[in-house]
């Protein structure tokens, strides 16, 4: 692994006139790494992402991609660089197999190469067979597959995903998580968006949670969760008024707590000894710790 | 690692020709999917103008300008199929791929700049234009206009205008908060600029201020230059109409890099 992170970025701002989208934010991804950044929508994750790909200049701070600094050296950095946006942007009226030559040109691969590339492309999306289809014939899946596909037709050092598996049915989203997996087994570096808790759990070395445009907490998944939640969680579920009362009653004996929308969770309870509520326990996870650290409320 | 980032530094250039190449091939590749359409559109419509001015106007008038009325439409056209196939297509060709289909967002993610992009866009629109832009004046040769060698020069200056034009076209597209808004540019500006250019009725029968801003006018300049290619040329003069086109065409590429810089880079 090299000393060099793939990413680098130092208390990086960019301010949409009156309001801040990234705040002061610093990330680092070391190369060979899958890195989640996770927060509520609005938090800055697409900015972040609009920002790596040189389609948004920082007001302050330094950002560096693959050793070459932002925003001069973006298109070295972005010849590089794989990109899934989080809104599909293939040409509908254009065959899977057009889209992906289409890229095999906009990313500089040599004509011996050229076909070779496009193959090993359809071959990670799985749409060797559909390969004459036109895009709009296709389902929203296999669309999926294909914009990520687009990204990896060069082979990138670094592969940048916009909230990969939005919008998409459990199935289809573990066909994603599948390829990303992959992906992250060649050794190609992965910073990946979501607001799927399950997303970054499962995919991620390290997650770094966003908030009003900064981070907030870093690290393994497993570690953040022990952390600032905890082992153990009790899930108190009841009729709107006990859930106030378990609620109150468990933040005055000094337990965190967070809202499910049909339960109150209470945290780190695996030392209570007899003083944690009744209900039913469970190990704490990522999403207590998105909660506690982002808010309850909906802005 | 650190040997591999230094190396490729020295190659951020500007106006790449693999960018420009990546995003021609783009337009070529999508071109097989609407080329039925778009040659339509560019095509029929200033044959019907042809067709109507000719027949309507013609029986009417046998001379304009010591030229037989199909002689002064037929190369006149030219500058409007040229503004069809151009400043239409790049107006909204630019804010659909920008606003709905975020083609622009997936190249700009690639190793091609702004720059690269929009003169790609325009080099791309200017090719077809050369095309289409002469193919009235092909249909005018089947109703009496005499064929010259002069015409081979035709499509050059019709590429030429239609790169201003598209990049124009362009420009409004970054300008333009919404694509209603592109109303007001063809009513205010293309509309009357394609009917004081010479084409339909000399511009000598105008007060003579409107002469005088007509030589400003693109659209003239290029009716003109066709007129000289195909009944022969004028000297200095046609240099002079020829360096105003580019010049139109420089200006206006800037001005539409500019402009979709704003747009697409925040």
């Amino acid at each position: 692994m090299s000393a060099q992170p793939a990413i680098r970025l130092r208390g990086v701002v960019k301010r949409y006139g009156e309001i801040t989208a990234v705040n002061g934010l610093d990330l680092d991804v070391p190369e060979g790494t899958c890195v989640g950044l996770l927060g509520p929508n609005g938090a800055g994750k697409s900015t972040t992402m609009r920002l790596l790909t040189g389609q948004a200049i920082a007001d302050e701070g330094e950002l560096e991609v693959l050793g070459f600094k932002l925003p001069e050296q973006s298109k070295v950095a972005r010849a590089q660089c794989g990109v899934t946006p989080q809104l599909d942007n293939l040409d509908t009226s254009l065959t899977v197999e057009q889209n992906l030559l289409v890229f095999a040109h906009l990313y500089r691969i040599g004509r011996h190469e050229r076909q070779a590339a496009i193959e090993r492309a359809l071959g990670i999306a799985n749409l060797n067979d559909r390969r004459d289809s036109r895009v709009d014939k296709l389902s929203g899946g296999m669309r999926r597959r294909l914009l990520i596909a687009r990204a990896l037709v060069h082979r990138p050092r670094l592969v940048l995903l916009d909230e990969p598996t939005v919008g998409l049915d459990p199935q289809v989203r573990q066909e994603l998580w599948a390829l990303i997996d992959a992906m992250r087994a060649e050794g190609t570096t992965i910073l990946m968006s979501t607001h799927y808790i399950e997303e970054a759990q499962r995919l991620a070395d390290s997650v770094l949670i966003m908030s009003h445009g900064s981070a907030v907490a870093a690290g393994a998944p497993a570690e953040l969760v022990a952390e600032h939640a905890g082992r153990e969680a009790v899930e108190v579920y009841g009729s709107p008024a006990m859930l106030a009362e378990a609620e109150a009653s468990a933040r005055a004996a000094g337990f965190a707590t967070r809202r499910t929308g049909t339960s109150i969770s209470v945290l780190g309870i695996e030392d209570a000894d007899g003083r944690a509520p009744e209900g039913e326990r469970r190990p704490a996870n990522l999403e207590d710790v998105f909660v506690l650290l982002t808010g309850e409320e909906i802005e | 690692m650190a040997t591999r980032a230094d190396a490729p530094r020295s190659t951020i250039g500007r106006l790449e020709r693999p960018a420009i190449t990546g995003v021609l091939v783009r337009e070529i590749v999508n071109f097989s999917s609407y080329w039925r359409s778009a040659s339509f559109s560019s095509t029929v419509e200033p044959t019907i103008y042809l067709l109507a001015f000719g027949f309507g106007f013609g029986s009417l008038v046998s001379e304009v300008g010591g030229y037989d009325y199909i002689e002064f439409i037929g190369t006149g056209i030219v500058a409007t199929a040229v503004l069809f196939s151009s400043a239409f297509p790049a107006m909204f060709g630019t804010f659909v791929k920008y606003q709905f289909q975020r083609t622009y967002d997936a190249i700009l993610a690639a190793p091609v700049d702004t720059e690269e992009l929009v003169t790609a866009e325009a080099l791309w629109i200017a090719m077809r234009t050369s095309v289409f832009g002469c193919v009235p004046m092909v249909v005018a040769i089947f109703f009496g206009l005499d064929p010259s060698w002069g015409m081979l020069a035709v499509p050059g200056i019709a590429f030429v205008s239609g790169y201003g034009w598209a990049c124009f076209g362009i420009a409004i597209a970054g300008f333009a908060k919404s694509i209603e808004n592109f109303s007001y540019i063809v009513s205010a500006v293309l509309t009357p600029l394609f009917l004081v250019a010479g084409t339909f009725f000399p511009i000598d029968t105008l007060p003579e201020w409107a002469q005088v801003l007509a030589n400003f006018n693109p659209l003239y300049q290029c009716v003109e230059l066709v007129r000289a290619a195909v009944f022969g040329w004028e000297g200095w003069v046609d240099l002079l109409r020829l360096a105003f086109l580019v010049g139109f065409g420089l200006l206006t590429w800037r001005i539409s890099i500019r402009a979709m810089t704003r747009k697409l880079v925040d």
